[in-house]
């Protein structure tokens, strides 16, 4: 890669669909629900029956508009729909409806990584709205079956100015478009099923050149993983074929996982001409004032301003910071508790490995979690006042999980409060003193292996809820006492 | 021979006469369906409803009740390019095979909600493609009034199904004349209303942009009792609007109406010209005040129209593939032979023609030079016309040409065919409502129409000013 990037700059840019999670569908009322038994969320319009007609889905447009605010594009407040002609089974009507001329957000941008702590400003062309098209499936005998269901799903196509260098720059603004997305809740962001994805233009410029290599376009990468491959395996080729005096054609290529390799389309599925036109069964689509005020109103907070708060308001570490802020939901539980306890980077702490790993584990989103933010917070403060040791919290914390009880009941019901009274553990360290004669020698002998040992011992014989820090210092007062018999 | 055998002069007569007692819906309904029997050679229809006669008994009743619809008892007959629910849509063409739409076409569900018995579906130009109704997969519809003639198209059958007395009135459709044309041809009175007055939703698409539904009758109070049905918004069409006043009382001495000279003296019949001046001298004895306007853009309508229709045609008619419904080709190696011989061998050759037209206008290095263009034209005839509304209430031309040609006679040369559109398609370019009268007919018996073209959403104002006519 170093021999390329001496010689060449890399050129990337990306266009992203994302399938928009509305209840409808962008032009008729059928559910937009994937998943569903194939061809049962149809109806005439969908199924592009002669003589039905669109009505636009007005949350869809409010969807896009809220990635153009996300996006600091600009919203255009009249825009119109096209139609897009190609022939293929899964396109009922012959022509997807899209945007071309006036798509509904243009000029936007959004910061990502660069790596090495470097950041970089890509710039987004335009978001518009469109219908998705339906499902071929060939593996049914000598068939093939359409499933139409996914027919006029309502999707936003992100389309990037060439202002990627490298496949990690791409990955990285791809991950920051499904956060984004997954903030506004418009878009699940699930790559492998398709709710998320992405194609992406490559080429190779030679430095100090103002002409821009021929480019290619890379299909079918259904994770972030592919993204990353696919973009260095044709950064890759292109090098080769430029190194041995080829010349790079233009052309779609299809990844393949499987293989780690991309191929060609055939050419006769790359060489649409696809004669847009404005779709005359649209209206031009307006936006009012009003409606973008009450859009940008909707806006949540987005993960570049939660992370700044999350430093500067709860102090935590920028690592801290970065991962609670991954998903919405686990920031906002987060801020939640914080409402009610000021040990954030305990609760920090605690969400970072203990939560993180249950919901892993048990594959649920934190909204599914059986400890609310105030039981958390409760936890949590039990822990900072002394009332229980952090070993005995972990108890706690599981059968909170379990119970969904809060945890001063748990601690009060299974008696878990920790002893902090002196004249409760003296008692046990003296007779512990007394029945280990031989020990407390070694240990006066300055053997300090054993004074863990009679650490474990009173934690024992108090089902260790003695205070640790206390049974320390009893333990050494005990010591200094029998030093001077 | 229209409605000489019917007891009645209009729909609100048929309807009290019902009520009264004097009339039989059932024996109405099973007279026009002995009638469309007995002229089987029009071909004015393509499929008869079976159910009407159970219909009837249903709304006599509730005529007699006094709890029936506004057009209780009117016998409809529909052109084939509107969706109705369980019975198959053909747009008369071979391409949709045994096709059976799942809903009805919003138009035609208000007749229904109003009482309205439809009696069938009728012939057409294939997907309303054709000035002549010679374009048929079930073949030509018949001029009535002399069936050497053609009935003119698209709405050829509608049209002669009125013409003949085979049901009391019929919905129609028109991109570029396709009821005003047959309506003249066939010497009865035929509404082209504003785009958008009436709601497009179950009518297939020809171009989307250009289509407006409306009706057939053999008097303007049946033409407009129909209209005022059907008009409204549809929250189903986008681009349906509810925008119609009602005109109040008309003043005739206080119109101006538009002619335009210089295109009435272009290749115009005899017989047309010479009916047109007459009427226009009526008008004038009726106190009206007539003015020479100029539509300087109209000359580029008909290539105009042309190039945005057929653009639109060629996206509206890409569904019809033989993947999905319809017709399939027998034999097919692969997806594109399936797609390749389904369309050739399903779609006629006009509508062939009409794809391939748009196809090319519409592709990449030819759009501005066509597509583009043709909307800068439409803009300027739309321009035209607004300009001379702002001076005049209404503007007459002839609605053709010429009068109904023979059968056969222009097959061979479509842009001869195209030219009898010359007087119609600028309406549907800037979206105006037009109808269509009959004033006469030519010495070989055949009528003669004039168009009154207004402004958008004055249908009414056109039906009370013919009204207000007294000499
Ligand atoms: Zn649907």
């Amino acid at each position: 890669m170093t021999g390329i990037l001496t010689k060449y700059d890399v050129v990337i840019g990306l266009e992203v669909h994302a399938q928009l999670s509305t209840n409808t569908k962008i032009f008729c009322g059928c559910s937009a629900a994937s998943g569903s038994e194939p061809n049962s969320n149809i109806c005439p319009v969908c199924l592009g029956h002669p003589g039905t007609l669109p009505v636009l889905n007005k949350k869809a447009l409010e969807y896009a508009v809220l990635m153009g605010i996300a996006t600091q594009s600009t919203i255009n407040q009249y825009s119109t729909f096209a139609r897009k002609n190609y022939f293929y089974p899964d396109l009922p009507k012959g022509y997807q409806i899209s945007q071309f001329d006036l798509p509904v957000c243009e000029n936007g941008f959004l910061e990502i990584s660069s790596g090495h702590g470097e950041t970089k400003t890509v710039r987004i062309k335009r978001i518009h709205l469109e219908e998705d098209a339906g499902k071929s499936i060939h593996d049914r005998g000598n068939s093939t079956l359409i499933d139409v269901n996914r027919c006029g799903v309502p999707l936003i196509e992100i389309v990037t100015e060439p202002d990627f260098s490298s496949a990690f720059e791409a990955t990285d603004y791809l991950m920051k478009i499904r956060q984004i997305v997954r903030y506004l809740g418009i878009c699940d962001g699930n790559m492998e099923e398709g709710s998320l994805r992405c194609d992406a233009n490559v080429s190779l410029k030679i430095k100090g050149e103002e002409r821009l290599g021929t480019k290619t376009e890379l299909k079918n990468m259904n994770s972030f993983k592919n993204v990353e491959k696919a973009i260095n395996y044709e950064i890759e080729r292109q090098f080769e074929i430029l190194e041995e005096g080829g010349s790079i054609s233009q052309q779609t290529l299809l990844w393949n996982p499987d293989k780690n390799e991309a191929y060609p389309m055939r050419s006769k599925e790359d060489s649409h001409d696809y004669r847009y036109f404005p779709d005359p069964d649209l209206i031009p689509v307006t936006i009012s004032n009003e409606m973008l005020s009450e859009i940008r109103s909707m806006l949540p907070e987005l993960p570049g301003a939660k992370i700044k708060k999350f430093t500067e308001i709860y102090l935590l570490p920028e690592y801290d910071s970065s991962v609670l802020t991954q998903e919405r939901e686990i920031a906002e539980f987060f801020e939640e508790v914080c409402k009610q306890t000021l040990a954030f980077k305990e609760v920090s702490n605690w969400m970072m490995t203990e939560v993180l790993k249950i919901l892993n584990e048990k594959k649920i989103t934190i909204s599914e979690f059986n400890i609310t933010p105030q039981n958390f917070a409760g936890l949590i403060n039990e822990i900072k006042s002394g009332s229980i040791s952090g070993k005995i919290a972990k108890d706690v914390f599981a059968d909170m999980l379990e119970t969904g009880k809060d945890a001063a009941s748990i601690i009060d019901s299974k008696n878990l409060k920790q002893i902090s009274d002196p004249a409760l553990i003296e008692p046990v360290v003296k007779s512990l003193f007394d029945a280990n004669k031989q020990k407390v020698n070694e240990l006066l002998e300055g053997k300090e292996k054993i004074f863990g040992f009679f650490v474990g011992q009173v934690m024992k014989s108090t089902s260790g809820k003695a205070n640790p820090a206390l049974v320390n210092e009893l333990i050494k007062k005990e010591l200094e006492n029998r030093k001077n018999e | 021979m229209s409605s000489a055998k019917l007891p009645y002069s209009s729909l609100r007569d048929k309807k009290r006469l019902i009520f009264e007692g004097s009339l039989d819906l059932a024996q109405n309904v099973d007279f026009f369906l002995d009638k469309i029997a007995s002229h089987k050679h029009l071909n004015a229809f393509i499929a008869v409803s079976s159910d009407c006669q159970n219909q009837a008994n249903l709304i006599q009743e509730k005529i007699k009740n006094g709890n029936a619809g506004k057009l209780a008892g009117a016998v409809i007959a529909i052109k084939d390019v509107l969706s109705i629910k369980n019975i198959n849509l053909t747009c008369a063409s071979k391409i949709l095979g045994d096709f059976i739409p799942l809903y009805t076409a919003t138009a035609v569900q208000k007749l229904i909600d109003e009482d309205a018995i439809i009696i069938g579906k009728t012939n057409c130009d294939e997907f309303a493609m054709g000035s002549s109704n010679e374009n048929s997969a079930f073949g030509s519809v018949l001029n009535p009034l002399n069936t050497e003639f053609v009935p003119g198209g698209s709405s050829g059958g509608s049209a002669a199904a009125v013409a003949a007395g085979l049901c009391d009135v019929s919905l129609g459709t028109d991109t570029g004349g396709s009821i005003r044309q047959p309506a003249a041809f066939c010497g009865i009175y035929g509404l082209k209303p504003t785009y958008s007055a009436v709601s497009r939703y179950g009518l297939t698409a020809f171009a989307s942009s250009f289509d407006s539904i409306g009706p057939f009758a053999t008097n303007l109070q049946d033409l407009f009792d129909v209209f005022d049905i059907i008009k409204g918004e549809d929250k189903k069409d986008s681009t349906s609007t509810s925008n119609t006043p009602v005109s109040n009382e008309i003043n005739t001495k206080k119109i101006k109406i538009g002619i335009p000279a210089d295109i009435i003296s272009n290749d115009i019949q005899p017989e047309i010209r010479e009916s047109f001046e007459n009427f226009v001298l009526k008008l004038e004895k009726n106190g009206v005040e007539i003015v020479k306007i100029s539509l300087p853009n109209f000359k580029y309508a008909i290539a105009a129209y042309y190039v945005l229709t057929t653009a639109e045609a060629s996206s509206n008619l890409s569904r019809f593939d033989g993947a999905r419904y319809g017709f399939r080709s027998k034999e097919v190696e692969n997806l594109s032979d399936m797609f390749v011989k389904s369309r050739s061998e399903g779609f006629g050759a006009e509508v062939k023609r009409r794809i391939m037209l748009g196809t090319y206008v519409l592709s990449s290095g030819y759009y501005d030079a066509y597509y583009t263009k043709a909307q800068k034209i439409r803009r300027l005839i739309q321009q035209d016309f607004m300009n001379c509304f702002k001076e005049v209430d209404f503007i007459l031309t002839p609605t053709t040409p010429t009068t109904a040609f023979k059968i056969g006679e222009k097959t061979e040369n479509p842009v001869e065919m195209y030219l009898s559109d010359i007087f119609t398609t600028p309406q549907n370019l800037a979206g105006l409502p037009a109808l269509s009268f009959p004033t006469g007919a030519d010495q070989n018996n055949l009528p003669i129409g004039l168009q009154l073209t207004s402004n958008h959403f004055e249908e009414s104002k056109i039906h009370n000013f013919l009204n207000s006519l007294t000499i």
